[in-house]
């Protein structure tokens, strides 16, 4: 079979049970219809899954991909994965994707995706060697947190160049928000893909790749990275490579979008002035991931204080999850907690989330001292936060039942207090944490996080853009967002299948962005792609995925909102005082989206819109819900 | 006693720009070997725990002690560039010269088995080109200088650091 240039060409299969290792060749089709990244990954899962499998069962595969700019010098386009399996928070297809150096250093090995498939007798790691692959005892590793595994592996195969992707202790405990680590502190954080990789008994992947990636029109290629870098090292990326999106704070705080106190308020005293004060006082180095023209990752030191010393890397979201929204105004406690959570593994803002539920249900008097161990989980107390990180990462008392994510915590401590009102003030969307948009006053963005695959997520569909710069009114429900919020997840979608940056998402301007994705497969490939393919090859990718779900039994029931966007109007005075999601405005975006996208009323996708999509394979499980 | 010439250039990171992309190391490879492999790069980057980041290559020492170290006399340094040249039919890989090299600026060639050192786009700055390399580095942390060039820079910052540090005003 024919090398498709940009590719490895080939999946490496893992059965941890057996240990039998084994390779197949990545066809055409395949490549090109699905691209890599999330796109690949989720095909991959759906063909090696059966339906109903349970999240941590040894049948779950868990699949890692590159894509198909993975290893050249794309901007951005080098150096991220995605990981992809059943998520155990929402029980729907899972996926999360980090940039760094792992990415590329797979596809040097010789590898466009890897299916891990059963569960390791003892804890394991898997070593590979371009085509030497080996199952290697981690028992010593088990414990150990994501920088030390790294440099342990690192250390005992003796080769500083290897790249690391791996658990910490809260996977291992099969936490539910449990993330993957890869390059020191990039995180596929969301989905608690950390806790699939600790039902294996694997600890880590390590890889080291020495083969050429090699491309199908240099020129071309060359000329046109070229124009992309200009663009990216230019106004398109100032933000990041600048305040960070920590900027945030300053642009949104006044349009009342950022939520705070569980998703209740919209402010906390000092918020307007954070991205100024975190850049002077805690940033101490920009710095990028592999082969990237653009800069992001802001390195963050307390340099006094209780908390001095504390390193993490800051970005908006775990910085919003762990400060504003649990009332907390002590930034540098906020530098500990996210270092807490990448000592633990833990995804930063499903964290958050969870604790700021607590400091919620304390607030109303459903939970007392007495139920969390002794700690007065007011709003603020940044040292409650801190301790209840700990106790989650750890499963240590009220921990175990609040490392089950949000929604089932808050199931279990309803269920044990007689308190059915505890539910309401769970933030999520099909059980993954809620993240930091007021949706009650970002009506498409709204949309977006009701039909994100992955559950809440911002990064599904970025329809908080439109609202914002107000090129629809923000406040308002109404017919045409479907089609807003379809086109964003067809171009996000097609972003991380080809595994760029959301960042880099401003360099690609020509049609809408499917332009230059079409001319990058192009040249990278050799496969002629045209930018209607391009938009044709998101919007499979972002159906496929309802498929999956449809396949799992979800349907226009799990695509509501929590409870709190529904009921608790914005309290502040503002420009959003007020304002909350009526159920009227959720079905009415809903019935334009659905009709947009060619699914029924009841969110199931139609058999001839698999048709049109080329998905035809998976008629039959839209079929057999749509005779159900 | 020959002097120096002083159009003896070589690539330098500013370590105060240089943030560990890499995009060097690719570049590189691309340049020389047309495909993406670090392992063919003549420049290197190093990452230590998020904030030391470095790109090395070689520096042209004076005396190098590749050079010295090579038992089958491959490596030659030019008199009129300082670059080190290596005959590839004298290497056969032995690696000494890696190892005698302070800054890790020699690799072997992961195909040929002979070693490789940067020769600073030798080619490209003929045709009035900088080294690849240095177009690309996005942080522009990446410069081909002379000794001569870094110690005029190194006075000038001491001196304008000495001035500021009393106090004095620079009308500049």
């Amino acid at each position: 079979m024919r090398k498709v240039k940009g590719y490895a060409g080939r999946i490496l299969r893992v059965d941890l049970s057996t240990g039998a290792i084994k390779t197949e060749p990545l066809t055409e089709e395949v490549a090109k219809k699905y691209i890599g990244g999330i796109g690949l990954g989720m095909y991959l899962w759906v063909k090696n899954s059966e339906p109903g499998v349970d999240p941590f069962s040894p049948e779950n595969p868990l699949i890692c991909a590159t894509g198909p700019l993975s290893g050249t010098f794309a901007p951005t386009g080098g150096n991220g994965h995605a990981f992809v399996a059943r998520s155990p928070e929402s029980y729907a297809i899972g996926e999360a994707k980090a940039h760094g150096f792992f990415g590329a250093e797979m596809k040097r090995a010789g590898y466009d995706a890897i299916i891990i498939e059963g569960k390791a007798e003892r804890p394991t790691y898997i070593w590979i060697d371009d085509d030497t692959v080996q199952l290697m005892n981690a028992e010593h590793l088990w414990g150990k947190t994501p920088v030390e595994t790294e440099e342990a592996i690192r250390k005992e195969l003796g080769d500083y160049y290897i790249r690391v992707a791996c658990i910490g202790p809260a996977g291992e405990r099969l936490v539910r928000v449990a993330g993957i680590m890869n390059d020191r502190s990039r995180w596929a954080g969301r989905c608690g893909l950390g806790a699939v990789m600790g039902s294996k008994n694997l600890k880590a992947i390590a890889v080291r790749g020495t083969k050429d990636v090699e491309v199908a029109h240099p020129e071309e290629l060359e000329e046109f990275v070229k124009v992309l870098k200009e663009r990216a090292m230019g106004p398109a990326s100032t933000k990041y490579r600048t305040y960070g999106t920590l900027m945030n704070f300053v642009a949104y705080t006044k349009l009342q979008t950022i939520p705070t106190h569980n998703f209740g308020r919209t402010y906390v005293e000092g918020m307007e002035k954070w991205s100024d004060y975190i850049n002077e006082r805690f940033v101490v180095r920009i710095i990028g991931c592999y082969s990237c023209p653009m800069r992001c990752h802001h390195v963050c030191v307390v340099p006094e204080g209780p908390y001095k010393g504390a390193t993490a890397r800051l970005e908006y979201e775990p910085t919003w999850a762990l400060s504003a929204n649990c009332g907390v105004n002590r930034l540098d406690a906020t530098v500990r907690a996210i270092e807490l959570c990448d000592h633990y593994g833990l995804d930063g803002i499903s964290t958050g989330v969870i604790i700021s539920f607590v400091m919620d249900c304390y607030e109303h008097g459903y939970l007392t001292k007495e139920d969390l161990d002794g700690i007065e989980a007011r709003f603020g107390n940044h040292e409650a936060m801190l301790e209840l990180v700990r106790k989650i990462g750890e499963r240590d008392g009220i921990g175990d039942i609040l490392a089950e994510g949000v929604k089932r915590a808050a199931e279990i401590l309803a269920e044990k207090k007689g308190i059915p009102e505890i539910k309401n003030l769970a933030c999520h969307f099909k059980g993954v944490e809620m993240t930091g948009y007021d949706i009650r006053s970002l009506k498409t963005a709204a949309l977006g996080y009701m039909v994100s695959f992955r559950g809440a997520c911002h990064n599904r569909h970025g329809a908080y853009g439109p609202d914002i710069a107000g090129k629809v009114d923000r406040f308002k429900a109404e017919k045409g967002r479907g089609k807003v919020v379809a086109d964003i997840e067809d171009l996000y979608t097609l972003i991380d299948s080809f595994m760029v940056c959301k960042f880099s998402r401003r360099i690609y301007v020509e049609e809408g962005g499917f332009g230059d994705f079409a001319k990058l497969y192009t040249y990278v490939t050799g496969i002629k792609v045209t930018a209607e393919d391009m938009r044709t090859t998101g919007a499979r990718i972002n159906v496929l995925a309802r498929v999956i779900n449809v396949r799992e039994g979800f349907s226009r029931k799990d695509d509501y909102p929590y409870w709190k966007a529904m009921n608790v109007p914005v309290p502040e005075d503002g420009p959003a005082k007020g304002c909350v999601l009526t159920k009227e405005e959720c079905d009415l975006l809903l019935d334009d989206y659905y009709a947009v996208r060619g699914y029924n009323k009841d969110g199931i996708p139609l058999p001839e819109t698999l048709k049109k999509l080329g998905l035809d394979e998976f008629i039959p499980i839209v079929e057999a819900r749509l005779k159900g | 006693m020959v002097s120096v010439p002083l159009s003896r250039a070589f690539v330098v990171a500013d370590p105060e720009r240089c943030v560990g992309c890499g995009l060097c190391e690719l570049v590189c490879s691309w340049e020389k070997e047309g495909v993406f492999n670090p392992l063919k790069s003549r420049i290197r980057i190093v990452r230590i725990k998020d904030i030391v980041n470095l790109s090395l290559t070689c520096r042209t020492c004076e005396d190098p002690p590749c050079v010295a170290a090579c038992p089958r006399d491959a490596l030659t340094q030019s008199e009129q560039t300082g670059l080190i040249m290596v005959d590839e039919d004298k290497c056969n890989g032995c690696g000494w010269c890696i190892e005698a090299c302070p800054f890790g600026a020699i690799t072997l060639h992961p195909e040929k088995r002979v070693v490789i050192v940067c020769d600073t786009c030798l080619d490209r700055r003929e045709k009035g080109l900088p080294p690849a390399c240095v177009e690309w580095c996005p942080e522009e942390a990446l410069e081909l200088t002379t000794k001569d060039v870094l110690a005029q820079k190194a006075r000038i910052s001491a001196t304008m650091k000495l001035f500021i540090e009393a106090g004095k005003v620079i009308p500049i």
